[in-house]
């Protein structure tokens, strides 16, 4: 570089204001910093979640369907029970001789908005039940899973050791076991029991679903004790715990803290992820015919009916089969949502 | 011509929270054989520098503007196919984690071999002759029976020595050296900075040295770059840089390092605060919050660059109020004066 | 094989042996607590039936030492006889249902692995672009969808609306229905498994090793990320077999497949207690050897992972 050209020691002596150059006070220096607000761990995952556009309108259709099912039901003109030899097979919206009768008389007959099926009972009604069965299958099942899944995970976590080594391969073996088979093995057993079973209850529930529930409460809830004492013993051994023993802090604040933040995510997500599999499980054991006992519908049970008129009737699969579907991808998409909301690995 | 010469760079990471500006206006050259140190805190831009050299920024990493020449020739917006060409070749680097920068299924011989393959026209014999060579050169013992090893089978300075011989195999030009110790125990980082110094009088390459530690620098570097905030602070030969520091930033880092001769009564002082948040970046010195002589203008407007001394350049206001700075390279006398 | 790996494979093996005794012991007791299951000699029952399950079993015997007798016998590969397809054995039964299940099953599962591979790791490639979108909502809507309702909305379009394709299983080209509505929600899982992998082992130091080398893109991916990749996917080998099995039993009823789902289902209905037995023991020892099979060829792909 050429050294010839002016150099002059102060480089912009007159354009700047020489005010600039006093000492800048603390309060003007910590303007610049812009803080991030610090935000609990579960306000930053519901704002996460509040912001996921797919997870809100997921939700938003469960409460919907939700709504539709548990109300509807109440006020409806037609019961899921209800056969009408003159109204079979109608197509949606379509009335029967008789009915069309009744309407020339100036009647106001409330619409088959699904049509009827081969018994003639209205197929709206029947898919709501059908619905109701599923949700109700859903959220039982997430339930049992949380209970016996926490406080099996949470007692071999909390022991570890010789405890938690045989809780560990007690769930090990459970895990290994293929859950569908032997829920429809129970089925079998049970359905044969049912039928000789004097209880109300059990009689109408049907065997599918009391199997469904024995299972979960055998076998289902194992990812969730996996998760729950991974956590707790991952939590014990974490340095930041260690840090916090060390600083004096309680084993309540120590609980409060770094235990609960820590596991209600996992307990949130790996629930999340139960319900649409439960669903799955009790609509292909209605497939079967292992789940409800008739004549209450289910989703599965009613797609299993559809198949006879088939190519005559094709909305009678349609209908439970977009109902089941629809239920399914919500919870699926909620549960991506509340898994990207409270994994804490993926905040950033 | 210098063998690198880097013009103003600017490299974002396109976030779905923003622009990240990881490095803000980046200059400087490297002539060859020299050894550069680039040092800074965690999050200053260091490694980002590298990756953008290389171009192998991570998605949504991108060089927005500024120039990049090796010999010469201008790297920045040349084809992935061109640049292929230059890594592993022309330049090579190697990483912080030696225990991750492996790939765990291939053997340590097969990786050694692909980059010897990619880059000369030597056949699979041959090749694997090289690598044995290599393998040799960094010392490593019984060459022939680690080629066929995993990486997971050797330990960290053994991996780190290996991916030296992988960085080494093409005789590249220059050697960018991101953080090559800072994974590896004390003993094990004296024998590696020495294997590189060892290797740079025999292969003759010019070195990148990316470290946070001042020590490392001050034992190899010709050179020094400070960076903050993706940005220099301040660049010069290294002993300008050790025995003038002409930045805040610079002077609190010598601060805190602790001092041999010191009589144990003085404290070391620590630099306060917390780095900048790149996503927000203000809009004068991003060292200011953090610095006790931050005067008005330091807030409000970035400074440049100006010369200190004959080697050394430096931005910050204070020397800019103190009159301690040029515009153009000073003369040898006006740089004794200054 | 390393003495490290032996020791888990046999350990593993022991897991799965103990595994499917714990599923003959289950479907044992829980079908001797039905009142009306072949080992519970209350009912009516054809004298030749009982005179055969009492030379075998011996019903005046504790239950234990039926269980024993039953387990022996099952050593031997004698699942007993069927009392819904009178004059046949079990395992006949089962091994000419099985011939037709594994057709479908296998290709299924190759199906649904190849394509998977291929769309995940595609989509992680185009992360974020219209493609990877695609695929996304795809697999998404593939894995809400019952195997059941799969199969009867295929039936309903392919063969009875658009009449491309043969309804029963029987026919043929009869399986490429059954076939795909078996793989397409294995295949949207392993898609989407194979995303989130091949993402995160992009993200790998090594991978950012093999680019500065100088690799070429495809390489990277074909070569240096690929292998690392699949690890999960094999994994999941074990539990999609076992869901392709269990869904197989609706699916082949509604293509009317021969095969052991059908069988199965058909066994439920003529209650043929010693059919459905044979069959779950069967199923769940298929469903706990892919599994075994999956976790062991895990560790011989990977020869990081901590075998402790």
């Amino acid at each position: 570089m050429s050294e010839k050209k002016e150099t002059f020691k102060n480089p912009l002596s007159l354009q700047i204001d020489p005010k600039l150059f006093e000492k800048a006070t603390d309060e003007e220096k910590a303007q610049q910093v812009s803080m991030r607000e610090s935000v609990s761990f579960m306000r930053d995952a519901m704002r996460r979640l509040r912001r996921n556009h797919i997870a809100m309108i997921s939700l938003c259709v469960i409460v919907l369907v939700a709504l539709i099912a548990f109300i509807v039901p109440t006020f409806y003109p037609y019961t899921y029970t209800k056969q009408d030899v003159s109204a079979q097979n109608l197509a949606p919206f379509q009335f029967s001789a008789k009915e069309q009768a009744k309407i020339d008389r100036g009647q106001h007959i409330f619409p088959h908005i699904m049509g009827t099926d081969a018994l003639g009972r209205d197929y709206a009604i029947r898919v709501i039940y059908g619905t109701r069965i599923s949700l109700l299958v859903g959220i039982f099942s997430a339930l049992i899973v949380i209970v016996i899944g926490i406080i099996y995970g949470a007692i071999s976590g909390y022991f570890g050791g010789k405890v938690d080594m045989i809780m560990m391969r007690i769930v090990d073996i459970i895990y290994s076991l293929p859950d569908v088979l032997i829920v429809i093995l129970l089925s079998v057993a049970i359905k044969d029991w049912v039928s000789t079973s004097k209880s109300d209850l059990i009689a109408r529930l049907g065997a599918g679903m009391v199997s469904i529930f024995i299972v979960f409460g055998l076998l289902y809830w194992v990812s969730m004790a996996r998760q729950v004492r991974g956590q707790i013993l991952s939590i014990k051994e974490q340095e930041y715990v260690l840090a916090s023993k060390a600083i004096g802090a309680s084993p309540s604040r120590i609980i409060r803290k770094h235990m609960i933040p820590n596991c209600v995510s996992v307990i949130i997500i790996v629930a999340a992820m139960q319900i649409p599999s439960a669903i799955f499980t009790e609509s292909f054991l209605s497939f079967l015919g292992l789940g409800v006992s008739v004549p209450m519908p289910s989703l599965g049970s009613l797609a299993s009916d559809a198949r006879t008129g088939l190519r005559s009737y094709p909305y009678q699969l349609i209908f439970p089969a977009l109902s089941i579907f629809l239920i399914v991808l919500s919870f699926n998409l909620l549960g991506n949502g509340l898994r990207d909301a409270f994994d804490p690995k993926l905040r950033s | 011509m210098s063998l690198l010469e880097v013009k103003d760079l600017h490299t974002s990471f396109f976030t779905p929270s923003g622009e990240v500006k990881a490095i803000n206006g980046l200059s400087f050259s490297l002539d060859e054989g020299k050894v550069l140190g680039i040092v800074g805190e965690s999050g200053s831009g260091k490694s980002v520098t590298a990756y953008s050299i290389l171009q192998i920024l991570a998605n949504p990493g991108r060089i927005v503007s500024g120039s990049i020449k090796l010999h010469g020739e201008e790297l920045v917006g040349k084809s992935d196919e061109e640049m292929r060409k230059i890594r592993g070749n022309k330049i090579s680097i190697i990483f912080q984690d030696p225990m991750t920068s492996l790939n765990p299924t291939f053997t340590i011989g097969n990786q050694l071999r692909e980059a010897i393959l990619l880059h000369t026209s030597r056949n699979r014999q041959q090749a694997e002759e090289r690598a044995i060579e290599m393998l040799k050169l960094v010392g490593i013992s019984e060459p022939e029976k680690r080629i066929h090893q995993y990486a997971y089978e050797l330990s960290g300075g053994m991996r780190q020595r290996v991916m030296i011989a992988m960085a080494l195999a093409c005789e590249p030009d220059i050697l960018i050296a991101d953080e090559p110790t800072t994974a590896l125990d004390v003993t094990i980082q004296a024998q590696i900075l020495e294997l590189m110094l060892q290797l740079q009088k025999e292969m003759g390459m010019a070195i990148i040295m990316i470290t946070h530690d001042m020590g490392v620098i001050a034992s190899i570097c010709d050179e020094v770059i400070v960076m903050y905030a993706g940005g220099v602070c301040e660049r010069g030969t290294a002993d300008a840089i050790f025995y003038h520091p002409m930045h805040e930033y610079t002077r609190g880092l010598m601060r805190s390092i602790p001092d041999m001769n010191d009589d144990g009564k003085t404290r070391l002082v620590p630099i306060t605060g917390t780095p900048i948040d790149l996503l927000h970046m203000p809009p004068g010195c991003p060292f200011a919050p953090r610095c006790d002589r931050a005067m008005k203008i330091c807030l409000q407007e970035k400074p440049r660059e100006y010369w200190v001394g004959r080697d050394h350049l430096s931005a910050c206001w204070i020397n800019v109020k103190e009159g301690a700075c040029f515009t153009q390279r000073p003369s040898e006398e006006e740089a004794a004066q200054g | 094989m390393n003495g490290k790996l032996l020791h888990y494979f046999v350990k593993r093996l022991l897991m799965a042996l103990l595994t499917i005794f714990l599923v003959i012991a289950i479907t044992f007791f829980v079908m001797h607590a039905i009142p009306a299951s072949p080992f519970s000699s209350e009912k009516a029952k054809s004298d030749a039936v009982i005179a055969a399950l009492e030379a075998k079993y011996g019903f005046d015997k504790p239950v234990p030492i039926q269980f024993l007798n039953y387990l022996k016998n099952i050593l031997r590969g004698d699942f007993g006889l069927s009392t819904g397809w009178v004059g046949n054995t079990v395992i006949e039964l089962i091994i000419g249902g099985f011939s037709y299940s594994a057709r479908i099953g296998f290709t299924a599962g190759f199906l649904a692995i190849i394509f998977g591979v291929i769309l995940g790791s595609v989509a992680a490639l185009q992360r974020g672009k219209f493609l990877d979108k695609l695929i996304q909502i795809l697999t998404t809507a593939l894995v809400s969808m019952p195997s059941f309702v799969m199969a009867t909305l295929l039936l309903l379009l392919f063969a009875l609306q658009l009449g491309w394709l043969p309804s029963m299983g029987n026919q043929p080209g009869g399986l490429i229905l059954p076939v795909i509505s078996l793989s397409l929600y294995p295949m949207a899982y392993v898609t989407r498994l194979q995303r989130s992998s091949m993402l995160d082992v992009l993200g790998q130091d090594y991978i950012r090793t093999a680019r500065a080398k100088g690799v070429k893109n495809s390489r990277v991916i074909f070569k240096h990320a690929l292998k690392n990749t699949l690890t999960p996917v094999i994994t999941y080998a074990g539990p999609m077999m076992a869901y392709i099995l269990t869904g197989s039993m609706v699916v082949e009823n509604i293509f009317s497949v021969p095969g052991l789902g059908r069988l199965f289902t058909n066994s439920m209905l003529r209650t043929d207690y010693m059919m459905i037995m044979g069959v779950t023991i069967f199923l769940a020892t298929m469903i706990i050897l892919m599994n075994f099979l999956g976790d062991v060829l895990y560790k011989v792909v990977d020869p990081r992972i901590d075998l402790s």
